[in-house]
């Protein structure tokens, strides 16, 4: 075993570090949520990694976006993440892409991955998500954050916990970060737990937030898990 | 009748954590969260006695009501 994964021994067996260093796993966003998920990932260790997002970084990105940094202003995100994982963990293979995902491109650009992380900034295109990996056939780990609060569920084919966590009768429904924003430590909360359920799946190990959503406030230290039963 | 109504993250602010309201006769919970000024949109997650529940169903005598606003960013 490779002496960078030696820490990762009693956390996961020898055989469980084998198998997530066998795994293939798309991220979809590489801003707030997406920043930290790519990042943790790669210290993990996977085999590949495909990460997307159709922007460039600004400055209203500084406070909380882990890639960014004044010398990567106007950068597509999607690069810079590629660049990031090569300086941590150049073991794993990089494939990126700047452009947004949608039903069609996804199922080439994701093809062949074991799971998919949710790293995007809208509902709207979170139920993108849920139904591409429907289509890949591989779970999707949810985060969502705004200001104080995040969430975090996995979610199976079939299992569209999505339609049971969102107001399914509002058509562009838009979240209260609309008017709360996204401060530094949100991002990072919701993005290690993220990977926690992640690195689950890819071991096969623990137990699943699904049909389960766990709901965080840190501004009264609240950590509610939902049951969700269609 | 009374209902415990337990409000999440922004639905807290100006109106509490925990309601306890009385009303009389059959009310349903999209009338309890008009009374309480919370609009459909910002009803993401609707818990009656803990399972999932949608606006127009009609709670009993001493339920309780969850309610969690949606969280979509990224």
């Amino acid at each position: 075993m490779d002496l960078r994964y030696a820490r990762n021994i009693g956390t996961f067996t020898e055989a469980e570090m084998e198998a997530l260093l066998s795994k293939k796993i798309g991220i979809v966003g590489c801003g707030g949520l997406g920043g930290y998920l790519i990042e943790i990932m790669a210290r993990l260790g996977v085999s590949e990694m495909i990460v997307a997002d159709k922007d460039v970084f600004d400055e209203s990105n500084l406070n909380r976006q882990l890639l960014s940094d004044e010398k990567s202003l106007g950068l597509p995100k999607a690069e810079k993440a590629k660049n990031r994982v090569a300086e941590i963990n150049s073991n794993i293979k990089v494939n990126h892409y700047v452009g947004e995902v949608n039903l069609k491109n996804g199922l080439e650009i994701f093809k062949g991955v074991d799971l998919i992380l949710d790293g995007v900034d809208s509902i709207k295109a979170r139920f993108v998500l849920q139904e591409l990996a429907e289509k890949l056939d591989v779970p999707m780990i949810h985060g969502a954050i705004a200001g104080w609060y995040g969430q975090v569920t996995t979610v199976f084919p079939g299992d569209r916990t999505l339609d049971l966590i969102y107001p399914s009768d509002v058509p562009d429904v838009k979240g209260i970060e609309t008017g709360l924003g996204n401060p530094s430590f949100t991002p990072a909360l919701v993005a290690s737990i993220q990977c926690s359920e992640a690195a689950k799946v890819l071991a096969g190990k623990g137990e699943l937030l699904r049909k389960e959503l766990l709901y965080i406030d840190t501004l009264n230290q609240e950590f509610e898990k939902i049951q969700l039963r269609p | 009748m009374k209902y415990t109504v337990k409000l999440f993250a922004t639905l807290r602010e100006n109106r509490g954590k925990i309601l306890e309201m009385e009303k009389s006769g059959k009310t349903s919970i999209r009338e309890i969260t008009e009374e309480l000024g919370i609009k459909a949109d910002d009803v993401a997650i609707l818990l009656l006695n803990g399972r999932d529940a949608k606006l127009d169903d009609y709670p009993s005598d001493g339920d309780t009501i969850s309610i969690f606003p949606p969280v979509g960013g990224g």
